[in-house]
């Protein structure tokens, strides 16, 4: 297996809580990686700590090693841009900015210093296509992204989210806001996005866990119980938590 | 509570809101209508541009006062509004919640409450005195600066910080840096509320009597630099009303003032707007 992310020892802590404890494991490329568990188990964080989202809260602290491609993304000389152009984020509310369309998916490319227009207009096309949004949007570019659907804004978020042209894909609980229909586009969606990049997705639904996920880790209290692939771990489970957990025991 | 006493209390509440509302509206009408009547006939063009005379009929216009009363602003705004908003985005956005930050808060709001002639004693102290300014458009622009910069503090920081961490959040993953995301992010989408801000200190620049009295000194001359003194329209309003015969000419200038506020208020509307409307790609 071909590691794209990989954790050594990665603990967590919020001030004196601590979030995470030794958690070690690889994330393959090209493939979707589901994290479930209880809230508060760590799930979310462990995501945030892939792009280093949680650097911005105060008082946080990290322990251990997280590469990418063999690089440790926490390396003093490491610029977080660098680290965030290649690992994008999706958020669980659909977040896009109160701007249009076109200026929702062009903010990570102009940020970054692309400013020619004619490259930002295929830069845009091409990552709203990637996110089975042109063809709903293609005509009305310059409304608000805010006028959009639940469903559709959060396609905006995952188009936006790709114009920087990332490597790996996180996705925070991405349908928990959504209804059933729009959860099932986004589904069908990821299972395209994987061709060209490796997702990370968090969620709370063990059915979409089990539906659109290579591989499961099941987290318990900051620690990683079992991680496996998605099939053996929902048929098989090692641990008795684990079981327990699919089962509907608890969570 | 029976059935019917709760329905005659919502009666009784109804009557008290409606009366509240009733008795609110019409004071404010009356107050501007009563200016209005009896002002209005007394404005016509000569008297918009013509230098007051003095003397106790209070002959003359208000030219210099206008001319006066617009530099002041345009001055005032031109320091007040970057240092403003550049306080509310540190106080925002990048201040640490320590000690230090606690107590400047704390100090912000105190200010806030502090009365305008208390401003002025310090204006004419600092700016008229120790810094040889003398009675000028400068030494009452500066004190108007520190008599509001903890308003547009306060509303300011409080339209930043009314920007929902999604929006932050998102800029961030997306490889922005912590300014790329203030710049364009936070701060067009706090725009509105700061505009709100902005107009309140327009208003009150305006308005204020007391501390430009002791800063500026009152002359009715028409100003020729930011050292000249001068009396802006509330100054002038003042004066006309309190040290002529000319209540009339006094009422005139009010009803001048009400529709310099109007006019500010809608201009400054119309731009955030504009801009919103920009923002948000005409939706």
């Amino acid at each position: 297996m071909e590691a794209k992310i990989e954790t050594r020892q990665l603990s967590f802590y919020y001030g004196k809580r601590q979030a995470l404890t030794n958690v070690s494991l690889k994330v393959p490329s090209n493939q979707i990686t589901a994290f479930i568990g209880p809230s508060g188990c760590g799930k979310s964080t462990f995501l945030r700590v892939l792009n280093r989202m949680n650097e911005t809260i105060p008082g946080a602290r990290l322990e251990g090693e997280v590469l990418l491609d063999g690089q440790n993304i926490y390396n003093p000389g490491v610029d977080v841009v660098e680290v965030r152009k290649k690992v994008g984020m999706v958020f669980q509310q659909p977040n896009p900015f109160p701007k249009s369309i076109f200026e929702n998916v062009a903010f990570g490319p102009r940020v970054l210093g692309m400013s020619h227009s004619v490259s930002l207009n295929e830069v845009v096309e091409r990552s709203l296509r990637a996110a089975a949004l042109w063809d709903e949007v293609k005509d009305s570019l310059g409304k608000s992204g805010l006028a959009l659907s639940g469903g559709q804004q959060q396609r905006l978020c995952i188009a936006r989210a790709l114009a920087t042209g990332p490597e790996v894909l996180l996705m925070d609980e991405p349908c928990s806001a959504l209804d059933p229909q729009s959860t099932l586009r986004i589904e069908e969606l990821m299972d395209e996005l994987k061709e060209r990049y490796s997702i990370v997705i968090v969620t709370h639904n063990l059915q979409q866990a089990g539906r659109v996920s290579d591989w499961t880790g099941f987290l318990l209290l900051g620690e990683l119980v079992e991680y496996g692939k998605t099939s053996e771990l929902f048929s098989r489970p090692r641990d008795k938590r684990t079981e327990d957990y699919i089962t509907g025991r608890f969570g | 509570m029976s059935r019917m006493s709760a329905r005659s209390a919502q009666k009784a509440a109804m009557v008290c809101i409606w009366g509240a509302g009733a008795i609110t509206v019409l004071t404010v009408l009356s107050i501007i209508g009563y200016v209005l009547v009896r002002g209005l006939p007394h404005i016509g063009w000569s008297f918009l541009t013509t230098l007051p005379k003095g003397g106790l009929s209070g002959e003359g216009g208000i030219s210099s006062a206008i001319v006066c009363t617009f530099y002041l602003i345009a001055f005032t705004m031109v320091i007040l509004v970057p240092l403003g908003i550049g306080a509310a985005v540190y106080l925002a956005e990048y201040a640490p919640n320590t000690m230090l930050t606690r107590l400047i808060r704390y100090g912000v709001e105190t200010l806030a409450g502090v009365p305008s002639i208390v401003f002025g004693l310090f204006g004419f102290a600092l700016f008229v005195t120790a810094l040889h300014f003398g009675f000028s458009i400068l030494a009452g622009a500066l004190t108007l600066v520190c008599l509001l910069l903890p308003t547009l503090i306060r509303t300011s920081e409080e339209a930043l910080r009314a920007v929902p961490r999604s929006h932050r959040e998102a800029a961030l993953a997306l490889g922005a840096t912590q300014w790329q995301t203030i710049w364009r992010v936070t701060l067009p989408a706090a725009i509105p509320g700061i505009v709100t801000g902005v107009i309140l200190c327009m208003g009150r620049a305006v308005g204020e009597t007391a501390c430009l009295f002791v800063t500026m000194g009152g002359s009715a001359a028409m100003p020729t630099s930011l050292l000249s003194g001068g009396r802006t329209l509330s100054l002038a309003l003042f004066n006309l009303a309190m040290d002529t015969n000319a209540i009339e000419k006094a009422m005139a200038v009010g009803v001048v003032l009400i529709i310099t506020i109007v006019i500010i208020n809608a201009i400054t509307n119309w731009l955030s707007q504009r801009f919103r409307a920009r923002m948000a790609g005409g939706a």
